[in-house]
Parts: C-alpha cells; structure tokens; sequence
C-alpha cells in the first residue's frame, strides 16, 4: 500500500497547504496583473509569490545568498511537508522525485547567472542542490514531461515504493514564471488577458502561476487522515506536438490505465480534479475524455483559476488540494467558472459545498501530447 | 515469467549512426550536428515533412528512433502498449539558449512560438510518438549521466504492472559543440534466436558503453 | 510576393524550398499546398510584426490572412506602416 502522508503547498495563497486550501474554499484568485518590463514588456496576468514574504520565510530557515527563488521555495516546502511527517530525509530508505519543466531557468539572462556556477542551470543540479541540503543520501530523480511531470512524479514514487526500493518518496514540485516561460506562451497567444475561466463559455486562455508543492508519500500509515494511492497511469495522443487531441485519446488512455491499476469502474469515482487550464482546446478536450468514460455526473474542478497553471508544480499542488478536499470532504468551487462551455454535458463545480468523497480522479495533460491521471481513496 | 528483453539498439555519434554495434551510416565530412542530421535524413529517405520544423535534439531522437524501427517491431502491438522513455543530462538547454537570445532585449523582442515549443524535452517523445502512433506510458528524466540501473527497473516496473508491453528507452543528449543518442527497444516477444538481451542494468549500461 | 515567399520559407524553416515552389494562390494550410500547421500560423503572425511592423490580436484572424501568398501580400500592402 501507498500512502499520501503529508503535504505542502507553497503559493501566492499560502505557506501550507491548509492556508492554500483555505483561500481556494472561499474562491480567492492569487492571479493578478503583472507589471514587470524585466519579465515582459506588457502587462500581464500571473499569479506570483511576493518575494519579500518568500525571503521572510526563508530567512528562517537558511541562508538566502546561496539559493535561488525555486530553490528557496522547494527547501521551504520540503521543510514544511517532512516535518509534519515524521519522515526521516536523511535514510536511505527515503528517495526524492523532483518535478520541474524549467527549473532555475531565470540563470539564463546573463544578469541573474553571474551569482551562481555555470551548472546551476541544469535539472539535475537543482535536484543535488534540493538532496544536498537535506542530507538525503541518495540520487534524486528529476522528471521533466511538461505539465504533466508532477502527476508522472507521483506515479512514479508511488512505483519506487511497491518495488521495495525505498519505504517513503518525497516528492517535489516547482516553476516560477519568468521571462522565458511568459513570452513563450504570449508567443502561442494561449494567455488570457484576464484571470483564467476554466471550463466557461468564455475561456480565453491559460494564466501562469508559480508555485512549489511537496507529497510525503509512505508504504507505512501514520494515521487517520492518510490517503491511499490506487494507481495512475499515462498515455501519448500521438497527434500534434502542442495542440491536445481533438478526440481526448491519451487522456482517456491515462485514465483508463488508472482505472484498471486502481481496480475501480468509472462509475465508482466520486471527484475529478480536472486539469483545467482554460484554453479553448485543453478543456474542451479533458470534457470529451471524461464524457467517454461515463462520467458526465461525476463534478469536476480545476483549481487553475486560483492559483493559475503552476506547470511542474501544478500535479503536485493540485493533487494536495485534492486530498485536502478528500480529508474534510469538500467539493471548492472552480473559481472564474460561471457558465459550462465545452460540447460534453459535465458537472463543474461552481459553489463550494460538503460533500462525502471517498475515490477520486487526477487529470493533466501537456504540450507534446502527454497525459497522465491518478486515483486516489480515502484509507 | 515473461519479461522484457532487448532486440535492438542504436547510437548516434561522433556523425555515425551505429544499429545493434554495427556502423550502418557515416558522414565525417558534416562541419556540424544540423548538417550530419539532414545528410543522415536524405540517407535513410525517410521523407518525413515535419523533421525539418524539429530543433537539433528532436531531430536527433527521430532518427534514432528510425533506425530503430526500420523493421517495424510495434505492428502487432496495440498503440497504448509501447512505451517511450527517454532521458538527458541537458533538459534542452541548446534550445533554450536559442529562445533566450530571441527575447534578450525588449528593443529586439520577437519570442518565436516553434523554438519555444521544442523548449521541453518530452517534446522528442512527442514526435516520435505521432510518427509511430504509440500511445502508450511516457516519460523523460534527467541525470547527470545516462542511469541505466534506474531506466531498467523504472521499465521493468511498468511491464509487471501491465502498463506496457514494450518500450522505447534510452538516452538523447545535446550540449553546445556534442552530442550523443542511445535508444533501444525492448519487447517480452520470444525471439526466434539466442541475440536478444535481458533488459538490466547492467546490460543497458554495457549496450551504452559499446561505441565508447 | 517572391521576397515574402523567401521570408516564409525562412521563418518558417521550409528547407530545400525555393520560392518558386510556392504558387501564390495555392492554400498554405491543410493537407493540399504547403500543408502547414498551427504553430505555422502562430510564427507567420511574428514574420507580420518583425519584417512589417503589423500586429495581429486574434490568432483567429490568420485562417483568412494565410490563406495564401496572395491574401497574405495584399493584407500586407493594405496595413503597412
């Protein structure tokens, strides 16, 4: 068995993941307009971490020189999470999955990389850096699959653990935005001008976030409020290397994958948390997906139009969310939701309301055609 | 008990593609990574169109992974049954610099969404995914080094969950000046003679070694 | 026209392309003419702002604008700078 044992979330809304969950009940939106001429020459919406509040925090705990804004959120969210569970980071029986698309990716512009060696720029590196710092004795493993790397990541640890390797995998999450990621998606025009609306009839657009995010997952219970890891899965669409599939292929595939490992039906998932970036094509194609495996009355979220699509981060903190909304079951409310908008009939969840959750579904999909979904259950 | 075995591999280096140790194509003569790959293109007539739009890394896995498929070892596997897993020390740091320059200075600032779009590294798997229709497991890692002991059970451990029945592994790295790939593909089909290798550590990490 | 065609073909990483390979009223989308996609589209939009000073808003407008060399060089003279 593989147990979720402890979270973290670190964001605009929050330095844990009840603050987070908190802020995402009431519907609160971290996105916001940027007006950063460093970051992009017009203005535009992001949801971002205050950088004062980020090095009050990490103040705390260490020294700010030697570490970059990724990395200070990951230490500080790695912090927070093993804390709380009790975890011992420093056996080799503990492993660490790392999930990032970018990772210190701001070390490019020639202003920011003079403060850091030259190899600081790579993943691999920004896993030691994460691994050093916790005296954690083993090789981190770095995944980098787009946006839907932090699901993959939780699939894997949850893997690592069955296979007898390690008893407990953390597993971390993070991106910031910054100005290669904004203009990359401002070059694809799939940013919207506004706070994200997922799922609505007027979706324009995706909005970026940045977040980091920590799961403690164990084959050891600690408790009550564990939550099981079913099964996951991924699949490719093998249709177009940015655009989803029109027929929701991979994601269907995915879910399917996660069905069977999880050895539940459709029809015994009671949540979906949804990916959700509000494009015109990402959630019209995750509501073809869903339609195809009978889940037109299952309520669906995405927690994008709060914190905005966190890319690395977004499967991880998505994912605690989800399990937070299992722990006290709640349903939250898809904040810029107003109207369904997509061709399937669906169930979005527009008010925040109780109700009794016991298996639900994470859905995420990514540019190169990759999906991937895991099923979690209450213990 | 079925398990996986490698049938066949290839690399890409130093301008020589070598298919399971054999050097199959060589052009000494390219004065760059950009040429080699289109001398290699034009060479194994692949007329694929859209591999002139890949940047230089993508290009490299695809024609890994054409020499690897020339004879078709997926047809009678359904596409949600092989898997792509691939990995790199470099992410794609090459194209990443590309991009960089395109958005350096706001004076000069014309972000290019087809180099951005390649600023990913499962971005490979993609392409060699829509070329074959695979639709199976996928994932890209990166290590300092190809992690031979990790890919082996990471696989192992999908095909003894069901999650696949076959895989494309392997290592595709790019850094300014170098480059190199290793792919192979590996089956639980039972060969029809003594070559095909056990899917291990240890004989990922002596099949990776062999061009040395 | 011929100096748009060899911009396209630039921009667009057309290789072993020649300008007169590009009818000026053949589709450039779509399975006939150059069969270009959807991330073609969004780097022709960048080919209008760098070598012409014209901005598009609404990636949608490309589907008439693209059509071809034709449509695309009179949209060009029609908003010049």
């Amino acid at each position: 068995m593989v147990y979720f044992i402890a979270d973290n979330i670190i964001s605009p809304l929050g330095f844990t993941t009840a603050e987070n969950f908190r802020a995402i009940e009431k519907g609160e939106v971290a996105i916001d307009i940027m007006h950063d001429h460093s970051m992009y020459p017009e203005p535009f919406p992001a949801s971002m971490l205050s950088t004062k509040k980020l090095e009050e925090e990490f103040a705390k705990v260490s020294v700010a020189d030697e570490f970059t804004r990724l990395e200070k959120m990951l230490i500080l969210s790695v912090w927070e999470a093993v804390n709380k569970s009790g975890v011992d980071i420093q056996s080799e029986k503990t492993g660490i999955v790392l999930s990032t698309t970018k990772g210190n990716i701001d070390l490019l512009d020639p202003k920011k990389s003079q403060a850091f060696e030259e190899t600081r720029i790579h993943l691999w590196k920004l896993g030691h850096i994460i691994s050093k710092y916790f005296n954690n004795p083993n090789e981190p493993v770095v995944l980098s699959n787009a946006c839907i790397s932090g699901v993959l990541a939780i699939n894997l640890a949850a893997g690592l653990i069955q296979q007898g390797n390690y008893d407990n995998i953390v597993v971390i999450g993070g991106d910031i935005v910054s100005r290669f990621v904004v203009s990359g998606f401002m070059s694809f025009m799939s940013l919207s001008p506004s706070a994200c609306k997922p799922f609505d009839k007027n979706r324009d657009g995706l909005s970026l976030g940045e977040a980091a995010s920590t799961l403690v997952l164990s084959k050891n219970k600690t408790g009550d409020n564990d939550i099981i890891f079913l099964g996951g899965g991924s699949a490719n669409d093998a249709n177009h290397i940015s655009g989803p599939s029109r027929t929701g292929e991979g994601s269907f595939i995915a879910i399917k994958k996660a069905l069977k490992e999880s050895g539940v039906t459709a029809n015994e998932i009671d949540h979906i948390s949804a990916h959700g970036t509000a494009t015109p094509y990402n959630d019209e194609m995750e509501s073809i997906a869903i339609d195809r495996h009978g889940m037109n009355r299952v309520p669906v979220n995405s927690f994008k139009g709060n914190l905005g699509h966190t890319l690395g981060a977004a499967g991880l903190v998505e994912t605690a969310v989800l399990l937070h909304e299992i722990r006290s079951n709640t349903l939250v409310k898809t904040a810029g939701f107003q109207k369904l908008g997509v061709s399937r009939a669906i169930r979005v969840v527009d008010q925040t309301v109780n109700k009794e959750l016991n298996t639900c579904l994470k859905m995420a999909s990514g540019f190169g055609g990759s999906n991937a979904a895991l099923i979690v259950q209450k213990a | 008990m079925k398990q996986l075995k490698i049938k066949t591999y290839c690399h890409i280096k130093n301008h020589q593609i070598y298919v399971d140790g054999q050097v199959v194509f060589s052009a000494p003569e390219a004065d760059s990574m950009k040429k080699f790959l289109k001398l290699a293109f034009k060479h194994i007539k692949s007329g694929y169109a859209k591999f002139y739009k890949m940047d230089e890394i993508s290009k490299l896995g695809f024609i890994a992974a054409e020499m690897l498929l020339k004879n078709k070892p997926y047809s009678d596997l359904r596409p949600e049954e092989v898997g792509v897993v691939l990995s790199n020390a470099q992410s794609t740091l090459v194209t990443d610099k590309l991009f960089q320059e395109s958005i350096q200075n706001n004076a000069d600032f014309y972000p290019s969404p087809s180099v951005f779009v390649y600023t990913l590294p499962n971005i490979m798997i993609g392409e060699i995914c829509i070329r074959y229709e695979l639709r199976g497991e996928q994932a890209f890692y990166i290590f300092e080094n190809f992690s031979a002991n990790f890919m082996a059970n990471y696989i192992n451990h999908l095909f003894l969950s069901h999650k696949l029945k076959a895989c494309i592994g392997g290592w595709v790295d790019q850094s300014p000046g170098n480059y190199e790939a290793f792919l192979y593909w590996a089956d639980d089909k039972i060969a029809d003679d003594q070559t095909s290798i056990r899917h291990t550590g240890n004989e990922l990490e002596r099949l990776y070694n062999l061009t040395a | 026209m011929q100096k748009l065609k060899e911009q396209i073909i630039e921009q667009l990483n057309l290789e072993d392309m020649e300008p007169e390979d590009i009818g000026e009223n053949d589709p450039l989308f779509g399975d006939e003419g150059l069969g270009l996609d959807s991330i073609d589209a969004l780097e022709l939009i960048v080919l209008l702002e760098k070598e012409y000073s014209i901005k598009i808003e609404n990636p949608k407008d490309g589907q008439k604008i693209f059509y071809s060399i034709h449509t695309m060089a009179e949209f060009i003279q029609d908003h010049k700078k």
